[in-house]
């Protein structure tokens, strides 16, 4: 057990770290400039975008480089840039971000493989008349992604939680004129949504409690060692400590957003997205968002371990966390054996592997967690690009028994599609998907709790080998089955494609045993070569290399060259039709939920629509009418009344000042007259006044 | 008051009451005429001989004249049919009735306070037009002018206007 | 009721002076509204002969060139008012003031 190096206080404001709020802060610029750009103006809007995102990229490695070289002097770096927003009464609101290790691999990977499939996007979306709305949000969901992977603040990174949820539901939703597409959008929404109350809920306790937004604030942050001290001590349900119980609720909403067992129903029917899509919200990054998320709460799911100085694994919310995680991972490696759809297929591998992660984080902490998610991000990227380009050649054909012997046709297509199946199988020793899917494993078969996820996580290597050699056998081997000519797919295409077949292979080199660079640079342990074999260590890589070859051997056998016509039962389904059924129809979970969650929603809107109609409306209905007839009442008294009583005296006027004119007739003897009388009466008063 | 006083005043009211109320004009302006005279002699009653001799050439040698001239040019000889009183007569007889009354009130009212020198000025035209020349100048010279302007007026007023073409 | 010699002179003033104005007042004629003026005008210039012979110092003349003044401007206001009517009267062809009331208002 190395030591871990102390860490250097967080110095604010080096170099990099001042402007890592450009990462996010471009793309969404450029979201911003495209989403009031006319329609025609394509190449402008996909150019912004990704020359944005390659500007992040850029920023990214340069932050990278700078931890890195922290890390090779030996001392960790952990620097943050904290403000306060706005003030709220007394409190002010905190927001930050922060460079450190962690957020360091994230966001070279989520550039990284963005940019890729943004310049991937630029081909398959060519035909498409919505283009630049594309780019638009999919920029926006780049910007929010990263925002989230440098947040330092609790409430920033909530924001841009929310704002990835959005942008997901926006591409999702892309082509809402078909139904099935908006369903998905709505459904994917909502389903998030009931993981983010309980992570609001988690962000409001751990504030209440803590005091701060902040995770890391020069020791006054709520991750540091005095605010998780603070959350030990109070205790709460069930024995949970504050810092379990905000875990939990935190990682709910980590399962939402992730995908996680009892939430994982919006990720297959997200697919109703373009392909790209699919790639990069639901493969690389956006469900990668929880697994991040749980990675970087992890000193306050772990404190209470750490604090009894007890291996970190053990925690109730870790636990939590481990079992769902391992279950999440056979239940959707099951489905997807018995499904057509060659991205729903996908979809289902992707649910199974981040229960992979989860579990990692919960066995093994976050360095084996995060290796197995930057693999995967590579990996299935390339799967579901290559997924594109198969749909792409097809002729827009995704059902796989329609498709067959396309390595004839698009070689590029297949070698790619074949080296990510490989990863993602976990094919030993040359694959990245073998070394991140290995820890794991590795460190389930060591934890103390319980063995069942060790046993489960096996189980789970084996069907995701299954599952993938159906697929690729449906897709890749036997004859072409479906319509018109496939063809290969143009090179702005397949070159992306390309580039991720060489991660997929290289990047194990970062976690093999023999050189953990990869976890020691995220745990802060000093860089070696260790020629560390444990005792149990070559027995475990040889299990599963077992299970892999087990896995890859019975679906070859049953699926190998031949190409049974989409009308003809699937050969599983021969084999034992009742499980066939279960499985193919999802194990009844959507079904589960219509019955349940969605009838008493519908219902509830009745009730809720009969008081507002009924009750309400009636009620504003009366007061209407009383102010209807208050108002005819006033207007009878204005007009009769007011208005009449002033007419008439008006009226008199008038006739008064007629009768009142005739004295000027004109005649200037009667003139002459009033003259004469009032001297008269002048001359009276005078005289009698004078006379005493 | 001796019997000259009423016999000269007879004359001069009588005048006037002909002068107001006869239907012919030229009648009612020779009666005005007898009016003139009689407070002309009323004047050389009070010793004001050149006040008398005055309103004689004046009033008698002009005005009258003019007015005589003014009703031979207006056709006033002829006499109108609704008659030679206006509507509503009794209302100024009631008036001027009124103004005597207040008139003659005031005067008997004041009557023991009234001033009565009997010692007769003497006064001689001399006298007056020294004082014309000395004390009263200004107004005499406004006099003059306002009698040139009287006639210029009169002149105007009275002038046959220049046919005007009509446009 | 004494009546000193000034009160009397002044009551036949007044007297003539209330004609005159009767004259104004009822007859229909202009020229008869202008002799009524006229006559108003020498019952004023009698009062003032009166009250410069009866009053204190006669030797000032003031009533007398005031009488004598009046005259003058009288005669002035005779001619200048004659010509309006003889000047309103080819206009109108008519001196009945009865029908003379343009300025009806």
């Amino acid at each position: 057990m190395q030591e871990a190096i102390a860490f250097t206080p967080q110095i604010d404001a080096s170099g990099i770290t001042q402007w890592l709020w450009l990462i996010p802060a471009l793309p969404i610029l450029a979201s911003g400039i495209i989403s009031v750009l006319k329609q025609p103006r394509r190449k402008l809007a996909s150019n912004l975008a990704i020359g944005s995102l390659g500007i992040s990229l850029l920023i990214a490695i340069t932050a990278f480089a700078h931890v890195l070289s922290g890390w090779s002097h030996g001392y960790a770096v952990r620097e943050v840039v904290n403000f306060s927003w706005i003030q709220v009464g007394t409190q002010p609101v905190e927001l930050g971000w922060v460079l450190d290790p962690l957020s360091a691999v994230m966001l070279v990977m989520v550039t990284f493989v963005g940019l890729l499939i943004f310049i991937y996007s630029t081909g398959y979306m060519e035909q498409d008349e919505n283009y630049t709305r594309f780019f638009c949000f999919l920029a926006l969901f780049a910007g929010a992604m990263l925002g989230v992977v440098i947040a330092n603040s609790i409430l920033l990174l909530f924001m841009c939680w929310e704002l990835v949820g959005l942008t997901s539901y926006l591409l999702i939703g892309f082509w809402y004129q078909r139904p099935s597409a908006a369903a998905a959008a709505r459904k994917a929404f909502i389903t998030t949504r009931v993981g983010d109350i309980f992570f609001l809920l988690g962000i409001v306790w751990l504030f209440a409690q803590t005091g701060t937004l902040l995770f890391y604030d020069h020791g006054a942050g709520s991750l540091e060692q005095l605010a998780l001290g603070g959350l030990l001590i109070h205790h709460s349900h069930w024995g949970l400590t504050a810092a379990g119980a905000i875990g939990l609720l935190i990682f709910a909403g980590a399962a939402g957003k992730s995908g996680q067992l009892p939430l994982h129903v919006w990720l297959p029917d997200a697919m109703e997205g373009p392909t790209p899509v699919s790639a990069l919200i639901h493969a690389a990054t956006m469900v990668a968002a929880g697994v991040y998320l749980v990675a970087r709460v992890y000193p306050l799911m772990s404190a209470g371990a750490i604090a009894h100085g007890e291996a970190p694994g053990t925690t109730p919310a870790l636990m939590v966390i481990t079992w769902v995680g391992a279950s999440t991972a056979v239940f959707a490696a099951l489905i997807a054996i018995a499904q057509n759809d060659i991205k729903r297929i996908l979809a289902y591998s992707t649910v199974s592997q981040l229960g992979y992660m989860m579990a990692g984080l919960g066995v093994g902490g976050v360095a084996v967690g995060m290796f197995h998610l930057i693999t995967h991000a590579f990996f299935k990227a390339l799967l579901f690009m290559g997924a594109g380009s198969v749909i792409h050649g097809a002729h827009e054909e995704q059902d796989v028994r329609r498709m067959g012997g396309l390595r004839k046709y698009m070689p590029w297509t297949f070698y790619t599609y074949a080296a990510g199946m490989l990863a993602l199988c976990g094919f030993p020793l040359v694959f990245s998907g073998f070394w991140s899917k290995d820890a794991i494993i590795e460190a389930a078969s060591h934890w103390r709790t319980a063995r069942t996820p060790y046993f489960m996580l096996l189980f789970g290597a084996l069907l995701t080998a299954f599952y993938m050699t159906r697929q690729v056998s449906y897709v890749f081997f036997g004859e072409y089955r479906g319509h018109g000519h496939a063809h290969e797919s143009p090179r702005v295409m397949t070159a992306p494609l390309a580039i991720l077949a060489l991660f997929a292979v290289l990047l194990g080199a970062l976690g093999t045993p023999a050189w953990p660079w990869f976890k020691n640079f995220l745990e802060d342990h000093p860089a070696a070569f260790a020629w560390k074999f444990e005792p149990g260590f070559g027995g475990l890589l040889l299990t599963s290399s077992v299970i892999v070859g087990l896995g890859l051997g019975l679906g070859w056998w049953l699926y190998g060259n031949r190409s049974p016509r989409a009308e003809e039962p699937d050969a599983l389904q021969k084999a034992v039709p009742p499980l066939w059924n279960v499985l193919a129809n999802r194990l009844y979970v959507d079904e589960l939920y219509g019955a349940t969650v969605i009838a008493f929603y519908y219902w509830w809107a009745k009730v809720a629509d009969w008081i507002d109609r009924d009750i309400w409306g009636d009620m504003v209905a009366t007061i209407a009418l009383l102010f209807k007839g208050w108002a005819q009442l006033n207007r009878f008294l204005d007009a009769k009344m007011v208005d009449g009583a002033f007419d008439k005296g008006c009226e008199e006027i008038y006739n008064g000042g007629g009768i009142l004119a005739r004295v000027q007739n004109g005649r200037g003897q009667i003139y002459l007259r009033l003259l004469a009388v009032a001297v008269v009466i002048l001359a009276a008063i005078l005289i009698w006044s004078g006379r005493q | 008051m001796g019997f000259v006083f009423y016999l000269i005043s007879a004359f001069a009211v009588g005048g006037a009451l002909a002068a107001v109320l006869l239907k012919n004009l030229v009648h009612a302006a020779l009666a005005l005429t007898i009016a003139f005279f009689g407070l002309a002699l009323l004047f050389l009653r009070l010793d004001a001989q050149f006040a008398g001799f005055a309103q004689i050439l004046v009033y008698v040698g002009a005005v009258a004249i003019l007015v005589v001239f003014a009703i031979l040019l207006t056709r006033g000889s002829e006499i109108p049919k609704e008659g030679v009183f206006s509507k509503g007569w009794i209302a100024g007889l009631a008036i001027s009735a009124a103004v005597f009354a207040v008139l003659a009130w005031a005067v008997l009212q004041a009557a023991p306070w009234l001033p009565n020198e009997a010692a007769t000025p003497a006064l001689t035209v001399n006298d007056i037009g020294n004082a014309l020349m000395s004390r009263y100048v200004l107004p005499l010279e406004i006099i003059a002018v306002l009698l040139t302007a009287a006639l210029l007026g009169a002149v105007i007023v009275a002038m046959h206007e220049k046919e005007k073409t009509n446009q | 009721m004494i009546v000193t010699p000034l009160a009397a002179y002044l009551i036949v003033a007044a007297l003539i002076f209330a004609i005159g104005l009767a004259g104004a007042l009822v007859r229909r004629n202009a020229i008869l509204v202008l002799i009524g003026i006229e006559l108003m005008l020498n019952a004023a210039n009698l009062n003032l002969i009166a009250f410069w012979r009866y009053g204190p110092h006669p030797e000032l003349l003031t009533g007398m060139m005031f009488a004598i003044f009046s005259i003058a401007v009288a005669a002035a206001e005779a001619a200048v008012g004659l010509g309006l009517v003889i000047s309103i009267y080819r206009h109108a062809k008519t001196t009945d003031l009865e029908l003379m009331n343009r300025m009806k208002g």
